[in-house]
């Protein structure tokens, strides 16, 4: 693996324990390739956001990733509840995370916005009682 | 300062990562919030937190923090001193609460990851 690679990890909803799991075993992979550092902080940083989100809100969910030779592809979705307005979701500060979420030092309504912050492109689409959609582009 | 005076200035016990003491640290992020963490802290940065799950062990690998210190006497579960092991991340704990640690670090030169958040505020719902 020195160029790319294409993969998927299983993530489950409410799993808590495994928090960040797939999010460090993608760095790991990430760091065998010959990335920038900075590169590979920021996409590990928006796929422990995502993580988190999938264990917090849905039932399960998938992180696809791709590695080409231009860029790092973040695709993720979730079977879940779905956001019903995206834009105060993006906002900092919103959360409707409950107390669990909260005690485990999450929940604080930065998640959306960060993962915003890390990518050079960010697409978020979600569907009411369906689940949700993102798609976090980082150039290499 | 090196993660040695500073487990000497903090009467710290080094729970893991006992080799590592030379690591030079410069900034540090004090958080409760592991959200903030992932939004603020800088590469090399020292984590200081009062939480001791296993999730600040993976945040500290994902963020590049070199180390984290644990706050108010608290001793972490086996499993998070485990994953910091595997993963490679030097654990402190010390008896100071949070403030103290953060105004004896700051006091001996180390220095926060961000001053003031940039942009506007951010108001919370309850």
């Amino acid at each position: 693996m020195t160029q790319g690679c294409e993969c998927s990890f299983p993530v489950e909803g409410e799993n808590f324990d495994e928090a960040g799991k797939v999010s460090v075993e993608i760095k790991k992979m990430l760091k065998k390739i010959d990335i920038p550092d900075d590169v590979v902080r920021r996409a590990a940083i928006a796929t422990y956001e995502s993580e988190v989100n999938i264990i917090s809100y849905a039932i399960q969910g998938t992180v696809n990733l791709q590695v080409t030779r231009d860029h790092i592809l973040i695709d993720i979705q979730d079977t879940g509840p779905g956001i019903s307005n995206i834009e105060q979701a993006m906002e900092q500060g919103y959360s409707t995370a409950n107390d669990h979420i909260r005690e485990m030092g999450f929940g604080a309504g930065m998640g959306l916005f960060n993962i915003k912050n890390c990518s050079d492109t960010f697409e978020i689409s979600s569907e009411e009682g369906k689940g949700t959609h993102l798609k976090i582009l980082i150039n290499r | 300062m090196t993660l040695r005076e500073i487990a000497d200035l903090l009467d710290a016990r080094v729970l893991v990562g006992g080799d590592h003491l030379d690591i030079e640290v410069k900034t540090a992020f004090s958080a409760d919030l592991m959200s903030d963490v992932l939004a603020f802290a800088k590469p090399g940065s020292i984590m200081i937190t009062g939480l001791t799950n296993p999730q600040i062990v993976r945040i500290a690998s994902i963020v590049d923090n070199s180390a984290i210190l644990v706050v108010r006497g608290k001793i972490p579960p086996e499993e998070t001193l485990t994953l910091a092991e595997e993963l490679d991340i030097p654990v402190l704990s010390t008896r100071y609460i949070l403030f103290e640690t953060s105004g004896r670090l700051y006091a001996s030169g180390i220095v926060g990851c961000v001053r003031k958040i940039e942009g506007p505020e951010s108001v919370v719902p309850l």
